[in-house]
Parts: structure tokens; C-alpha cells; sequence
């Protein structure tokens, strides 16, 4: 029985330090050398593998970012990909430690399923999409119609309320992935794909000729769209939150991909952008960072301008004007908390 | 003499003797075991209250929000999860017992076509087998929903079929009955017709029995269950309306319609399981030896009745306590409807509902428990009827 009693003790001693043992994400994160990012299994412009496998877009510049603000090399990310349904589960069982994957902040996620998220960094709206040969120029003409929709999302709700506030009835075909709502709408199967304005952009573009789809006028839903991590390590949640902060406010000050690192090197006049890059004060000691966090998020894939420019601007296939993704003082609504 | 060394320890001693070594080694397995499954649920509980998760099933009674596009009672985004959970059920349980009932008959059929002595009929079902049953059943399922969605025209190109039927890629549209209430007597002279035939066919047997006189069971049943009911039907002025599909905007309104995705999985999961059901009854029919057969037809009784009164009865105690496995396959596999969008309870309770919930472990739970008892209830199923089967010694 001595045996036994030694085996149930030391069972008992690794269970309880399995759970105990919940080390802080920047220590897991800087413990593994890797940044695990949550991300989708596709979208043009957003993240997708290019032809070299390397994952490119919006969301994956700033899984980058973070990679570089914490780890000092932005190429320090594992890209998890996810779909709709799996994403919140994936960051909250610790298979990710952040979450960039156009994902829209609403209450039940933020409360409920034990998110934190970070500042808003695309501000979106859910739109639709038809083929131009059916005539359709509203999206109060939808009556009846087949609609194909990504579950586990929030335009899934917005859809429901959308029909049933105006009166109207409509088939709703479940798909998992942007790519099968894609192949279901090309065949056919469904008359009208909805997702946010931008995952359209991004669809539309993948065809040889866009000008054949439309891109109905009405948004039914606001959608703000914003990185989040798990509930409860408050340190982790200020270093994304203001790492999205800086490189809005880099672009705000000027600072970019290229000049960043210089900055950073010298001591300059303006007292803003000292502290942001880091060569006054001690912004990166108080995340627990180092000094030059913010100065290398920046040189990795530029201020918020310059990736949205890159990846989804009016010079990529996805042609999505700045719109209310400008700054304050440019006319649109990114503001970001200064940093002092 | 000396005594062995080891017989002083008593441990040791223990150690030595067979049957308590043997008691020793299942304690250890069993406290291996229960540890283990205690520090996965420990686990389980203690990462939840980290992230500050409770366990509460309340969220079933909150309105689910989305709509579900093939329920067969009301159902609407205002309704709760309990509801979109009770729809997706029915679904899975309409596709797993049409999926059986086809399967049955392709398999029965594609067991006797693999012993038939025409060349061509073995060969097809032995193709048929070899090929279907090779291929994991989730292709066969994406290729008919591909087939048939890209394949068949869309809802303005239809087949029409004589302006009651349609054939298009939004799925198969029918008028559907809507019934008045004279339609009542036409279900009463039914029921009526069922129970006579129910009670003819034990009488005809009572008297075939004790006087060797046959009489035309069939054809008076069939009478007795279609044709009278049919008679009243007509007579009362045909008391049902049918509602009739018609093209309007988009697509066709009235009437019913089976979707696609249903019949992708149906079929996918018939054709697939016919073909293990098939190698199942072939086997059942050669385990039977050929002296009974022989047996039979020395007595002069024709070739079909050897098979319905010989070979199938001794057959079926070898063939259903696989086919019993068969069922469960089937069963199971439909959650496979997950890839073509089929809103079964997978689909349902647990994908959009646990999604928006975020009740993972709850969700999870609850799919399990059922598709534990839809599996249970089809096995007592099949063993009661199994133990019917057996050979009833006298």
C-alpha cells in the first residue's frame, strides 16, 4: 500500500503543479521564443500564405508587431490558423497567445467568453455581395433569397435580425470557411454571400473579372474589429493594447518602417516621439518590455498606415479606401491613448 | 536447509505468491486509472475557474439568434438553443434512419448481386464494394454536395417536372399537402385498413395452419390499407390541397423542398455503408450450408420461398449482430454533415450555439450524451431483435 500511496502523492504533486503553474503569457511567450498568433485559414489581404508559404496580410503585420515589441525579431510568429468556430476556443486553451483574425469586439465575447480585447484596429461593417447579372441594387430587394454565411460569426446574428426587422425571409446556407463560401457562391448554391464589407473586398478580388459582382450599398452592422487575448494576465492585455497604440500613433507622429530604428538611436526634439521609440523616459520598463519595443514593432512592417497601405489600401487588390480607418485629424475615427 | 532469503520479507513473500501478486498488480492498475481520470477532470475544472468559467447549462433557455434552414417543427432566430438543439436532433435523426433504410435495401441487394451466377451482376456489386468502401466516407459526401450543387442548374434553368416538381442545385422541390379535415375520415378508414390487415394476415395463418388452405393475403391487404382509403378519398372530393412550388424571385416558394446537403449525406452515407452491409449478408447467406438448401428444394419448394423460409432465417442470426455495428457507423458518421452544412446537432448545439455561447464544455456534454443514447437505443434495438432471431430450442 506504500507503493500506492507514493504513486497517488505524486500524482496528486503533478496535477497541482500543472495547474499552478500558470506562468505569465510574456514568460511562456519569451520562455518558447515564438508568438503563437491566431489568425484565419485564409483571407486576401487580412493573412494567407502566400505562394512561399509565408503568411502575409493586415492581421498578420501586426501578430509581426507584437513578435517584434516582445521578442525583438517580428519573424518570432507561429501563425495558428482558425476558422469562425474554433478561434476563441484555440486562444483560450492556450493553443495561441494572441488573436488577430478580423474578429469584431462585442459584449457576450469581451464578458462572456473571457476575452480581453485590444483597441480597435479596422473599423468594418457588414455588407453583401451578389452577382451583378441578377439586378439587384438593394439589399431590401433580398427577399427569398439564399444566403451564404460563415457560422460562428457575428454578421450570422446581424443577418438574422437584418431579415427579420425589414420582414423578410431568407435560406441561410452554413459554410465554415471564407474559401467554401466562396465555392458554394461561384456554384451557385447560394445568390448572396455576407460577410464584413473588407472579407468582401478580399473575396471580389479573387475574381478573374470583379466588375461581375456587386457589393450591395447598405451596412447592417457596425464591426469593430480588434486583436484580443484570454482573460486575466492584465500585463498581456497592455502589451498588445499598446502596441496597437503605437503604431497608430507612429503613424500620427510620423514614424515609419524606415526611420524608426534612427530615431530611436538619437535623442531628437520632439518629446513624443522620444518616448514612443524609446530614447526618453521608460515607457518598455513599465510593460516589462524593454526600452526599444515600440521602435522595433514599427521598423518591422511599418505604422498602421503604412500596413494598411500594403495590404488592403487602394493600390491592392482589395481597393478598401482609408474610410473611417484614418486618423482623427484625417477625417476617420482612429484615435489612439497618447503615449506618456 | 536454509530457508530462501526472500521468504523473510514479507513483501517480498507476497511478491512470490501468484494470486496475490495478481490482486496487487489490479489495485495499482485501478488507483493508475482513476488518478488519471481525476487530474483530466481536476484539470478540466481548475483551467475553467482560471479563466473564470463556470459549468452552467442556463444559456439553453437564451434565444439562439440564427436561423437554421431546415427545421421540421417551428423554429426561428427568436427561438431558445434548447429549440435550435431539439431541430438539429431531428435532423440528425431524419438523415441516420433514412440512411439505414436505404442502406438495408442496397445492402441486401448488393450481397445477393455479389453471389449471383450472372458475371456482370457479381462483377458490378464487387466494383461497386471494392471502390466505395476504400474511400473514407467524407469524400464520397463532399463529392455528391460538389456534384450536385455545381452540376445542377440553378433555380431559373430547373427541371421542371410537370410544373409539380423541380430539380435544381437549391435542392429537390414538391408540393406539399396541406390537409382539411374531412382528410380525417380518409386516416380513420387507414388506420382502420391497417388493423384489418394486421388481423387478417394471423387469421389467414390460423387457417393455413390447420386446414392447408392458402388464402390471397397479399392482394386483399393492399385493398384493404390503399385502395378503400383511395375509393373515400375520391369520393369526399380529394380533402387535401397540395401547395404547389413556383419560381419567385430568387427561388421557389410553397411547396417543400429537400436540400442538397440532405441529400449528399443521405445517399454519401447510404451508398458508403451499403457496401460493408453488403459483404455482411453474403457472408450470412455462405455460412449457411448448401445441404439446406439442397434440402429445400428436394422437397419441391420453389427457389424464392427457399430463400424467404430457409436460407434468409438462418441467415439473418449471422448477419445482424454486425449489421447492428453498421447501424451505429451510420449513425455516427452523419456528424460528418459538419462539412456541407447540414444542421444536425453537431451543427447546432454544438458549433453555432456553443460558438455564440461559449459554453464549450457544456455543449460538448450534451452532444455527447446524445449521440450516446442514439447509439444505445439502436443497439437494444438490434438485440431484441437479434434474440427474436435466434434459434429457439425446443
Amino acid at each position: 500500500m506504500k507503493l500506492i500511496n507514493k504513486v497517488l502523492t505524486g500524482m496528486a504533486l503533478t496535477a497541482m503543479t500543472a495547474t499552478a503553474a500558470q506562468a505569465s503569457t510574456l514568460e511562456d511567450v519569451r520562455a518558447a521564443d515564438e508568438l503563437k498568433c491566431v489568425v484565419t485559414t485564409g483571407l486576401a489581404g487580412f493573412a494567407a500564405p502566400d505562394a512561399d508559404g509565408r503568411w502575409e496580410g493586415f492581421d498578420a503585420d501586426f501578430c509581426r508587431a507584437v513578435a517584434a515589441a516582445v521578442l525583438g525579431d517580428g519573424d518570432k510568429v507561429k501563425f495558428v490558423p482558425s476558422t469562425g468556430k474554433t478561434r476563441f476556443t484555440m486562444l483560450n486553451s492556450g493553443e495561441g497567445d494572441i488573436l488577430f483574425r478580423n474578429t469584431t469586439e462585442t459584449l457576450s465575447r469581451d464578458v462572456d467568453l473571457k476575452l480581453s480585447f485590444l483597441p480597435v484596429n479596422f473599423y468594418d461593417g457588414q455588407g453583401f455581395m451578389v452577382p451583378a447579372s441578377l439586378g439587384v441594387t438593394s439589399a431590401m430587394d433580398l427577399d427569398g433569397a439564399s444566403v451564404c454565411i460563415q457560422t460562428g460569426t457575428t454578421t450570422e446574428l446581424n443577418l438574422a435580425d437584418f431579415f427579420r426587422a425589414n420582414g423578410m425571409s431568407y435560406e441561410p446556407v452554413p459554410i465554415e470557411t471564407n474559401e467554401e463560401g466562396f465555392t458554394n457562391y461561384v456554384a451557385g448554391r447560394c445568390d448572396v454571400y455576407t460577410t464584413d464589407a473588407s472579407g468582401l473586398a478580399s473575396t471580389r478580388a479573387k475574381f478573374d473579372d470583379p466588375s461581375l459582382h456587386v457589393v450591395l450599398p447598405e451596412i447592417i452592422s457596425k464591426e469593430p474589429l480588434g486583436g484580443a487575448v484570454r482573460h486575466g494576465d492584465d500585463q498581456w492585455h497592455d502589451i498588445g493594447k499598446w502596441v496597437v497604440n503605437a503604431l497608430i500613433n507612429a503613424e500620427e507622429m510620423g514614424i515609419t518602417q524606415a526611420n524608426a530604428m534612427n530615431l530611436a538611436a538619437n535623442v531628437g526634439n520632439n518629446p513624443g516621439i522620444n518616448r514612443l521609440v524609446g530614447s526618453e523616459g521608460s515607457m518598455g520598463a513599465m510593460l516589462g518590455l524593454d526600452a526599444k519595443w515600440a521602435a522595433r514593432a514599427v521598423a518591422q512592417g511599418g505604422n498602421y498606415g503604412e500596413i494598411y497601405e500594403r495590404n488592403v489600401g487602394p493600390n491592392t487588390p482589395l481597393q478598401i479606401a482609408r474610410g473611417l480607418n484614418n486618423l482623427w485629424n484625417n477625417g476617420g475615427v482612429l484615435y489612439a491613448a497618447p503615449i506618456r | 536447509m536454509s530457508t530462501p532469503t526472500s521468504s523473510t520479507n514479507p513483501l517480498l513473500r507476497a511478491w512470490y505468491d501468484k494470486e496475490t501478486r495478481s490482486v496487487i498488480v489490479q489495485i495499482i492498475a485501478a488507483a493508475l486509472i482513476i488518478s488519471f481520470f481525476a487530474y483530466i477532470i481536476n484539470n478540466a475544472v481548475v483551467n475553467l475557474s482560471n479563466i473564470g468559467k463556470d459549468i452552467n447549462f442556463g444559456f439553453l433557455w437564451d434565444n439562439a439568434s440564427y436561423d437554421i434552414n431546415q427545421h421540421l417543427i417551428e423554429y426561428s432566430s427568436t427561438s431558445s438553443h434548447f429549440r435550435a438543439m431539439i431541430v438539429g436532433l431531428i435532423n440528425t435523426l431524419l438523415v441516420a434512419v433514412a440512411g439505414i433504410v436505404l442502406a438495408t435495401i442496397l445492402g441486401f441487394l448488393l450481397g445477393v448481386m455479389r453471389l449471383s451466377n450472372n458475371w456482370l451482376t457479381q462483377k458490378i456489386a464487387y466494383v461497386y464494394i471494392e471502390y466505395i468502401r476504400n474511400v473514407p466516407v467524407l469524400l464520397h459526401i463532399l463529392l455528391l454536395h460538389g456534384l450536385i450543387v455545381s452540376s445542377l442548374p440553378r433555380p431559373k434553368g430547373s427541371y421542371n417536372f410537370g410544373d409539380t416538381f423541380f430539380l435544381n442545385n437549391r435542392g429537390f422541390q414538391m408540393p406539399s399537402p396541406d390537409f382539411q379535415s374531412l382528410f380525417l375520415i380518409v386516416g380513420a378508414f387507414i388506420v382502420g385498413g391497417i388493423t384489418f390487415a394486421w388481423w387478417f394476415s394471423r387469421h389467414a395463418q390460423k387457417v393455413q395452419d390447420e386446414t392447408g388452405k392458402a388464402y390471397p393475403v397479399a392482394i386483399i391487404n393492399i385493398a384493404a390499407i390503399v385502395l378503400l382509403p383511395l375509393a373515400v378519398y375520391f369520393v369526399l372530393g380529394s380533402p387535401i390541397e397540395w401547395d404547389v412550388p413556383a419560381l419567385k424571385g430568387f427561388n421557389f416558394k410553397g411547396g417543400m423542398v429537400v436540400r442538397p446537403e440532405f441529400i449528399a449525406l443521405w445517399l454519401a452515407l447510404s451508398f458508403y455503408t451499403a457496401a460493408f452491409i453488403g459483404e455482411i449478408v453474403r457472408a450470412g447467406i455462405v455460412a449457411i450450408d448448401h445441404g439446406q438448401t439442397e434440402a429445400a428444394q428436394a422437397l419441391g419448394i420453389s427457389n424464392s420461398r427457399v430463400l424467404k423460409l430457409v436460407v434468409i432465417p438462418q441467415a439473418l442470426r449471422v448477419i445482424i449482430p454486425p449489421l447492428t455495428s453498421q447501424y451505429l457507423n451510420l449513425a455516427k458518421n452523419s456528424s460528418l454533415a459538419l462539412a456541407i452544412g447540414y444542421m444536425d446537432i453537431v451543427a447546432t448545439i454544438g458549433g453555432i450555439s456553443l460558438n455564440q455561447t461559449g459554453r464549450e464544455m457544456e455543449c460538448m456534454l450534451i452532444v455527447m450524451a446524445i449521440y450516446l443514447a442514439i447509439s444505445l437505443i439502436i443497439s437494444s434495438g438490434m438485440n431484441w431483435y437479434n434474440n427474436r432471431m435466434q434459434l429457439v430450442e425446443r
